[in-house]
């Protein structure tokens, strides 16, 4: 039989109900492949014996009502998942187990998927490198010093060395698109309000989105589609039907319209990603779609925004973690040391650097400067798309300025480190859909992204681009499983 | 009614001093859930006993805002004679304490639901009229419970996440008296609506006391201080005394008062320092990004407003013109939603002016006495009509009425039974009343002669003797008028 991980999800699910293969084959598979790439450190905690009693359930019972029946996944560790484990990559968290299920996992649950298990990601997903967990680094299977990206990186790793058929993860500033850029999967942020934020541990709230992270852009669809609801239980969350993406995807892009933003074009950004976006306009050309420049005049403004907005709400939204509900506690000889010993040790750098950020900027004395300036430029970035998309059906740009780099390149230097979401953040700021598909390969023969940008709530144009970029991009995952 | 002349000033060792005060009020909402939660709001249940997964603030736990809650703040601003805003932002308030599980506090910071507003008190120097600056929602903590172990503290969120409106006078109140015809009024007109239950001894109603003094005449503001979470009316007007009278010996001693806030020390009865301007927590407050902004429906506020109950003031007025009360009788008969309901009970069938007396008069001396509410007296508004019409009727005496009274309100029984059982019954009978005069006259000649030479206050005597023969149950009306006409 042919390697089962290797398939995508759509050909997974199709061959369980064409009895090509068990669920508990899949999963089997699945399981030892895992088993063997410890090297990556993918996993924080594996689900096996329950996903392998799960499977052996379904196939005895063979229920094909749902649309992943039969299929184990492997989910990014800040989705609350009961019973099991949920760290958020924290020490804080690294005891707690939620009573109750995500939203977003119980979508996948409700269509007939089970937990595969949790996947690293960088401490309360913040980090764009994956080296900020308590549970060590992840390693990206394109080479064994090489970061996944993240902040979702176990998730993109997992993925990208067939661990898990298809996973999902969170998109606060980029965690999604750049280590789906990274590893040469699919990774789309879906619309603010499109996903229920509800049981997923918060980052910043008003720029958090769950969102699929898959093989390939059918499969993007398919797992977008049962994440996607309305939730009460989110106020955020937006009461809009969810479309048929997977029925509606269509690589027929005749007459759209693509912008091509001249502000990202940044300085020292490399030539071969500049290659790669113009191979990216030739192709959609290729596929008659009309491109058009256009102007985002905002644009270098989103970063330092980006960095002054999602600080100033995780540091309250991290101020729940002090040792006295749940999670780690410190002992401390009165109420404020057991505090200042909890935060102290249960919190690693990065984290604690946002947090001080964060309570600067809202600190009496400098609200105004920071915190109320930079949601003004968050006004103004909005504007920008809403403007352009009076033109335009979607935004062309590179998913990062660069493809993954080395381990401790840019630990120490948390400005560059930073500059990595530079493409992925302003999306975030106006709440808007972004996908990042797989286009070529940088003079490593690593995967680099392309980037679009949709309305808000039209995911559907994006996935249908994407496919047109697929189709003709022709890119394979080259990696030759170092690990084994 | 005499009116009074406004007389609360504080004679210090150099200068006479007005006291300025301006009132917080937390009053919990009326409302069966928490603000942002479906836990309920149930008072004395077991510690921990009503806490969702939101109230304690797990990982990823997000608040949906409670639309009761909203509605109940509109009814309580509409009967401020407030402006509601259309568009209000919840906040977080941040810092750190173990009863606060987020680590915040969801409230309303720049944009409240509700603006200003006013409420009339009724002082004996006449009505006063005392600014509403703002109310706004908020949730309530959870309680750090410290003395029930020598080591550890004790927490309990059946509070946390319950809703408070946060009423904010301006500092117009000028004496502990004015303090609390403004708590009375504000507990009565929400109690009249039924948003807040103002219970103070379970802290449905508790209030940070902003006071500062000021020389008689002198136009500025002097520094404040805020006496934090006051929970009764008593308290807050002896902190007031204290707290003035601390200031002012300070300021007089020619040092300066530091804004800061203060803890009233109910054993001690002083107020002492809490924290000053320089400790005060920035609490860096921001827009919660887990709510979306409060935008109301137009038609949602016309509606309330045309459902909302008769006020107390709306009563009061009513009662003057319909009832013929003095503005006295009108204020007490209003100030509780219970006693006007009784009241216009009994005057649906009996006779105004005497009703009145006897529920401002005798039943409420009962129920002082008793400790109890109109609502558990003895004597229902049924019962009080008909004693009532007993004596409007004739068929006893005031006096014979209040004997009835004081086995009505032990016993609950129907005044008809005791006057029936104790024949109490008065003596109406002109014959028979005619019959006693005769006698009275006749064993007092000598005192019938002096009264016909001019000594006219002999009257009340004979008066007297018809009674004590009648055995008190003549009826006093017809006694006078026989005997008038007898002594002709």
């Amino acid at each position: 039989m042919k390697d089962l991980t290797k398939k995508s999800l759509c050909s997974l699910v199709k061959g369980i109900k064409k009895k090509e293969f068990t669920s508990q084959e899949i999963t089997k598979s699945f399981i030892e492949n895992s088993q063997k790439a410890k090297k990556l450190n993918t996993f924080i905690t594996t689900n096996f014996d329950k996903a392998l009693n799960q499977a052996k359930s379904f196939d005895t019972k063979r229920d094909f009502k749902g649309l992943l029946s039969g299929i184990p996944i492997a989910v990014k560790d800040l989705f609350c998942t009961k019973d099991v484990k949920t760290t958020a990559g924290s020490k804080m968290l690294s005891n707690f187990i939620p009573t109750y299920e995500s939203t977003v996992t119980s979508n996948l649950w409700k269509e007939g998927a089970f937990l595969l298990g949790k996947l690293n990601c960088d401490e309360f997903a913040m980090g764009s490198s994956n080296e900020t967990s308590f549970f060590g680094n992840v390693i990206n299977p394109y080479g064994d010093k090489l970061i996944p990206g993240g902040s979702s990186g176990g998730s993109a790793s997992a993925l990208a060395a067939n661990l898990t058929p298809t996973t999902i993860g969170t998109d606060t500033g980029g965690s999604i698109r750049q280590p789906a850029s990274f590893t040469g999967t699919v990774g789309l942020k879906p619309t603010y309000g499109r996903c229920s934020r509800w049981g997923i541990v918060a980052f910043a709230s008003s720029l958090d989105q769950a969102g699929p992270m898959t093989q390939d852009v059918e499969d993007c669809a398919l797992l977008l589609e049962v994440m996607s609801s309305y939730d009460p239980k989110d106020s955020t969350s937006v009461n809009k039907k969810v479309d048929h993406y997977t029925k509606n995807l269509t690589e027929k892009i005749k007459g759209l319209k693509i912008g091509i933003p001249k502000e990202y074009r940044v300085e020292n950004m490399p030539d071969e990603i500049d290659d790669l976006w113009k191979k990216g306009i030739e192709f959609l050309k290729d596929a008659g779609a009309i491109i058009k420049d256009i102007t985002l005049p905002h644009t270098k403004y989103a970063l330092p925004s980006y960095y002054i907005v999602a600080p100033a709400e995780a540091s309250s939204n991290l101020a729940r973690y002090d040792g006295v509900k749940y999670g780690h506690r410190s002992k401390g000889n009165n109420l404020i040391e057991m505090y200042e010993n909890t935060r102290s040790e249960g919190f690693g750098d990065e984290v604690k650097r946002r947090i001080l950020i964060g309570t600067y900027v809202l600190s009496s004395g400098y609200y105004d400067a920071y915190y109320i300036k930079a949601q003004k430029v968050r006004q103004l970035i909005k504007n920008d798309f809403d403007k352009v998309f009076k033109d335009v059906d979607a935004v062309l740009t590179p998913s990062t300025p660069s493809a993954a780099f080395k381990a401790g390149d840019k630990k120490d230097d948390p400005i560059s480190m930073y500059l990595n979401d530079v493409f992925t953040v302003p999306v975030n700021l106006a709440g808007l859909p972004a996908i990042s598909v797989p286009a070529g390969h940088d003079k490593n023969k690593l995967p680099l992204g392309l980037q679009f940008i949709g309305k808000a709530f039209d995911e559907q144009t994006i996935l249908n681009l994407s496919l047109a970029i697929q189709k003709r991009a022709g890119f394979k995952r080259e990696i030759n499983y170092w690990w084994k | 009614m005499s009116e009074k002349k406004f007389d609360y000033f504080i004679l210090g060792e150099k200068n006479k001093w007005e006291v300025i005060i301006g009132l917080e009020v937390h009053a919990q909402v009326l409302s069966k859930s928490k603000l942002f939660s479906s836990s309920s709001t149930k008072f004395g249940a077991d510690p921990n006993s009503q806490v969702s997964l939101v109230d304690s603030a797990f990982p990823g736990m997000l608040p949906v805002i409670n639309q009761y809650c909203i509605e109940q703040s509109i009814k309580t601003g509409l009967g401020l004679k407030a402006k509601i805003n259309l568009h209000s932002v919840f906040d977080r308030k941040n810092y750190f304490y173990a009863d606060l599980p987020q680590g915040y506090q969801i409230s309303q910071y720049k944009h409240p639901i509700v603006g200003e507003g006013e409420v009339v008190l009724d002082m004996p120097y006449g009505t006063k009229k005392i600014g509403i600056e703002r109310l706004h929602l908020e949730q309530d903590a959870g309680k750090s419970i410290h003395d029930l172990d020598p080591n550890n503290t004790y927490v309990d969120l059946n509070r946390s996440g319950v809703a408070l409106m946060e009423i904010v006078s301006k500092p117009d109140l000028r004496s502990p008296d004015e303090v609390s015809a403004y708590v009375k009024k504000l507990r009565s007109i929400m109690r009249y609506l039924g948003t807040c239950d103002g219970n103070m001894q379970e802290g449905s109603l508790r209030a940070d006391v902003n006071v500062s003094v000021r020389k008689v005449g002198d136009k500025k503001f002097g520094t404040r201080c805020e006496i934090k979470n006051v929970n009764s009316i008593k308290f807050m007007q002896m902190a007031i005394q204290y707290e003035a009278k601390r200031q002012i010996e300070l300021l007089e001693e020619n040092k300066i008062v530091d804004q800061e806030t203060r803890l009233f020390d109910t054993k001690k009865n002083e107020t002492r320092s809490m924290r000053s301007k320089e400790d005060a927590h920035d609490y860096r407050y921001f827009p919660d990004p887990d709510l979306l902004p409060l935008n109301l429906n137009k038609d949602l506020i016309e509606k309330i407003k045309k459902d909302l109950p008769e006020l107390p003031d709306q009563k009061k007025n009513r009662f003057i013109k319909d009832y013929s009360l003095n503005s006295y009788e009108a204020n007490v008969l209003v100030s509780e939603k219970e006693i006007s309901d009784y009241f216009e009970e009994v005057v649906k069938t009996s006779d105004k002016k005497l009703a009145t007396n006897w529920i401002i008069g005798d039943l409420f001396a009962s129920l002082n006495e008793k400790n109890i509410s109109i609502s558990d007296s003895p004597v229902t508004a049924k019962k009080m009509a008909q004693l009532v019409d007993t004596i409007s009727s004739g068929v006893i005496s005031g006096r014979t009425a209040k004997e009835v009274f004081e086995i009505m309100k032990e016993t609950g029984e129907e005044p008809k039974n005791i006057i029936e059982s104790k024949d109490l019954q008065q003596q109406s009978d002109p014959k028979e009343l005619q019959r006693i005069i005769d006698k009275v006259l006749e064993s007092n000649k000598d005192k019938v002669a002096q009264f016909k030479s001019g000594k006219n206050k002999l009257f009340g005597f004979f008066v007297g003797q018809v009674m004590k023969a009648s055995g008190g149950k003549a009826n006093p009306q017809l006694v006078n008028d026989i005997l008038k006409k007898k002594l002709k």
